[in-house]
């Protein structure tokens, strides 16, 4: 594998392949005689145009800031977690009994308890899987899936026998009170004196780039992040060093978990203001691509879940504005974007060598 | 006693150059590779500086150099791994472009890796006919691979059985295949890198007869390796590469060890080590009728065995003796099944990664015998490895996270104390060479200053001017007082700085002498299970 200096590795390679990857979309788009330049304005106008496009897109973003990196901590413990969705539905249902139990109170408890009851759900539904890794030696990526399957069903049977109010046939708890709901970030800003519009995204956004940080200092900074990587490069270097390979796997699954868990807050307390099904709407899965892409790094994750969170807005957007391009075709630029972004940076990155090759100094210098 | 193999080899070796030379006169013919100009350079380093080589047909060279020196960049250049920065092969006089393995095999190049290429669970005949099959059915390829397998076997006396499952073949059978998959390719050329890292002595031995069964049937040779002996014993002709740049081609014939050595290192080498002797004191560690069995089969057999303070216990014998599980069980890595082991008067209770904190926490340090699977976290910067296991100290540690400041100081100053090379700590580990890999193993485990040190193999895959700093740093812990357990398969390490000597056999112990009163051949014995002074010497013999 030819090396390349860090700054054309971290961003000119991703920067190219993202590239490489809006090319082939407008290609998709002109396949279906429809103008691409009017696509990506319409896109980026969707996405970015204005501070109500512009506050979906955080929210997407918020979402998919958990769920990445809910993905990558276990990655960095070499565990393939896919079971995101599944623990995000879990820590909904702990959100949504913070909602149903305190919203007579007011938001702010709200949002701490339902943050931890999200944390501890999510949790709990990526720990049995880790146990079954642990001690009986399952395969994760198997039962993690399952468990996406056990969760869906959980929550239908949850919604439509307990926690649905009584009279009511629709799968849905009420709606939490209003003083529960978690503000949005337009009344964040208006507290100090402005007066800007609607903007969707609520405060929980900012718990997603604190998790971040969090998530940078755990993986780096701590000792227990520092043998969580031990153990995902070598579990017989992490046996040599003392670790518990028992300890690590459930740790690691649990802050996993628990990330994906948090998700939830977002959608339900923050949005929704209530626990109905499909709330996660595929984030869980959306998450490995966001990870993949940003490398399993935090601030990575966070360029990638903004990324992603702008196709999911804008692509919305797109199909609403130009009925002529079906909404699936947003679905065929993000899987080309997780094509070249993820599977085929390779694609990008021998020529981007061969070319800093040709530009190197006699020393044998990178520029 | 490696003087004395050095003149016994001469008189044939040179019969052999003038038979050689006179060839040579008589006929020129084109050298069976040429190498000119060759350079090559990895960001700032100079992996290969204007390499020139040019090896006669149906002859055995050797190039030797310290790990890093860019044997291996220029044999991955010639199989068309990586692509020369300028310069240009010759291979049988004809100019060639190799810029995939595919050109190499097509040249006539056969490549045996250190590492093998083989697929485990295949047989022989299938992973040699592997990538060579000659189209979409199978049948026809191994029908003919058999016949064709036949005739090679018989030429060249490699006995490999075609249908023998690879991960169950001895590794010096395992070696046969990936030779016979070269020779299949119809190589001509055949590059062996450092091939007897993985062998015993006697598959070694094997393997040096079979090479001259090619060189005698005219295939060409080129051989890797850092040990010396070999390079007298085998080759015909002999460079040296030393920081990227190649000596010229030298008749093995003329020259020695200590010049070789030389040559290689940049200064005279000591190959001799006076030890000061041994100052006993009380005993660290004993082990007691200790047994084990993986997956049903025993590994160690009632061991006994006592190291004390101020001597170094070198463990001999042929790999695969149970040396492995003896180490993992004195660190704790694997339970035993019976038996007991006791450190400075406690006998050991907890078990597992309790045990492995527990044993590092008293004072035992662990140079793992590969540091690869069990030392070193390849991926991670030099320092992250500079703290590994040790990461959970005090000073390492600031609130609730770590210390990563004092983390950093700490590995810069055991890459000054242990001369790693390149001084640089956040570099990635697996970019430094095989010896300062090791080396900052030894720096780790040693920094601690441990009561008692578990040395496995320190010196495998370590060119010859680390080998002599380890072993200075081993003697120096012995010298301090302290007790060593030193597990080696070169008996030369073992003598070099044992005080005594317990060999291993099957599990057990099948010997032990004091290292002033046993040679090699005693030894030798010893590792084929023969004591032929059973009695002479209880386990524990009087000393000082």
């Amino acid at each position: 594998m030819p090396q390349l200096p860090r700054w054309a590795e971290n961003v000119l390679v991703p920067i190219l392949s993202v590239g490489l990857a809006v090319l082939f979309s407008a290609l998709a788009v002109l396949s279906i005689g429809e103008s691409p330049l009017q696509a990506v304005q319409v896109l980026s106008y969707g996405a970015f145009g204005n501070p109500y496009n512009f506050g979906f897109t955080l929210y997407y973003t918020t979402n998919f800031i958990f769920t990445g990196l809910a993905v990558s901590v276990a990655f960095h413990a070499g565990l393939f977690n896919i079971g995101g969705e599944g623990q995000a539905l879990f820590g909904g249902i702990g959100a949504a009994l913070a909602g149903l139990w305190l919203d007579s109170t007011n938001w702010i408890i709200v949002l701490i308890i339902g943050l931890g009851a999200s944390i501890a759900f999510g949790s709990l539904w990526a720990a049995v899987p880790a146990f079954l890794l642990a001690t009986r030696g399952s395969n994760i990526v198997i039962t993690t899936i399952m468990f996406n399957y056990i969760a869906a069903g959980l929550l239908v049977a949850l919604l439509s026998n307990v926690l649905k109010p009584t009279g009511s046939d629709a799968p849905r708890t009420r709606q939490f009170a209003q003083d529960s709901h978690v503000p949005r970030l337009d009344q964040v800003i208006n507290w100090w004196g402005f007066d800007i519009a609607r903007i969707e995204a609520n405060i929980i956004f900012l718990v997603a780039l604190l998790a971040a940080v969090g998530v940078w200092l755990f993986l780096y900074r701590s000792r227990l992040g520092y043998e969580v990587r031990m153990f995902g490069h070598s579990n017989s270097v992490s046996d040599y060093s003392g670790q518990s390979s028992f300890k690590i796997t459930m740790i690691a699954m649990a802050i996993s978990g628990g990330l994906a868990g948090l998700m939830a807050t977002n959608a339900v307390l923050g949005q929704q203001h209530q626990l109905s099904l499909g709330f996660v709407g595929g984030a869980g899965f959306t998450g490995i691509a966001v990870s993949l892409i940003g490398r399993s790094h935090p601030l990575g994750i966070v360029l990638a879940a903004l990324l992603f969170g702008a196709l999911f807005q804008g692509g919305a957007e797109l199909s609403f504005e130009i009925p002529a391009i079906p909404t699936k075709m947003i679905i065929v630029i993000q899987a080309l974007v997780i094509l070249f972004v993820g599977a085929m940076e390779n694609l990008i990155r021998y020529p981007t060598v061969a070319l800093l090759t040709m530009f190197r100094t006699r020393n044998g210098r990178w520029i | 006693m490696t003087i004395a193999q050095t003149t016994a080899v001469r008189p044939d070796r040179n019969s052999m150059d003038q038979i050689l030379s006179t060839k040579e006169r008589l006929q020129p013919t084109a050298p069976a590779i040429s190498l000119k100009g060759i350079n090559k350079a990895f960001g700032l380093v100079q992996a290969n500086r204007n390499v020139n080589l040019s090896v006669a047909p149906g002859t055995i060279h050797g190039i030797v150099g310290e790990n890093g020196a860019g044997k291996s960049t220029l044999m991955s250049i010639l199989y068309g791994f990586y692509q020369a920065d300028s310069g240009s092969i010759f291979i049988n006089g004809r100019e060639r472009r190799i810029v995939s393995s595919t050109d190499a095999i097509n040249a006539g190049v056969g490549m045996v890796h250190q590492h093998f290429m083989l697929v485990r669970p295949f047989t022989s005949l299938e992973n040699i006919v592997l990538g060579a099959e000659g189209g979409p059915f199978l049948g026809n390829a191994l029908k003919q691979a058999r016949t064709l397998l036949k005739q090679i076997t018989a030429e060249y006396g490699l006995d490999v059985d075609p249908d023998a499952v690879v991960e169950d073949l001895p590794v010096g059978a395992q070696q046969r295949v990936e030779i016979l998959k070269a020779l299949y390719r119809k190589a001509d050329l055949l590059i062996l890198d450092e091939p007897t890292s993985v062998l015993t002595p006697s598959e070694a031995d094997h393997l040096f007869r079979l090479l001259n069964g090619l060189r005698d049937s005219g295939k060409t040779v080129i051989f890797i390796t850092h040990k010396l002996r070999e390079i007298i014993e085998l080759t015909d002709t002999v460079s040296v590469m030393r920081a990227g740049e190649m000596s010229e081609v030298i008749q093995t014939s003329r020259t020695s060890i200590p010049e070789l050595a030389e040559r290689m290192v940049g200064r005279i080498v000591q190959f001799e080590r006076e030890k000061d002797p041994a100052r006993i004191g009380k005993t660290v560690l004993s082990v007691r009728n200790a047994s084990v069995k993986v997956d049903g089969v025993a590994r160690l057999k009632n061991i006994d065995l006592e190291v004390r303070a101020g001597e170094v216990l070198g463990i001999a014998g042929v790999a695969g003796n149970g040396q492995t599980e003896l180490l993992e069980c004195l660190s704790g890595m694997r339970a035993l099944d019976d038996g007991s082991i006791i450190l400075s008067g406690q006998s050991l209770a907890a078990t597992g990664s309790s045990l492995v904190r527990f044993l590092r926490a008293s004072g035992v340090g662990h140079i793992p015998e590969d540091r690869h699977k069990h030392g070193l976290v390849a991926p991670f910067m030099a320092w992250e490895n500079c703290a590994l296991g040790h990461h959970r100290k005090s000073e390492f540690r600031r609130g609730p996270l770590m210390d990563i400041t004092s983390m950093q100081a700490d590995a810069g100053a055991k890459f000054e104390a242990f001369d790693v090379r390149p001084r640089d700590i956040f570099l990635k580990t697996a970019n430094f060479s095989g010896g300062n890999q090791q080396k900052i193993v030894v720096a780790r485990e040693i920094a601690e200053n441990p009561d008692l040190l578990l040395v496995g193999q320190p010196t495998r895959g370590v060119d010859i001017g680390a080998i002599e700093f380890i072993h200075n740093q081993i003697l120096e812990l012995r010298a301090a007082g302290k007790a060593i357990l030193l597990v080696s398969v070169e008996l030369d390490e073992i003598l070099a700085l044992s005080d005594r000597i317990s060999v291993m056999f099957d599990g057990r112990i099948s010997g032990t002498r004091l290292a002033s009163e046993t040679n090699e051949s005693d030894l030798g014995q010893l590792m084929g299970g023969v004591d032929n002074r059973e009695g002479v010497h209880a386990t524990t013999p009087k000393m000082g």
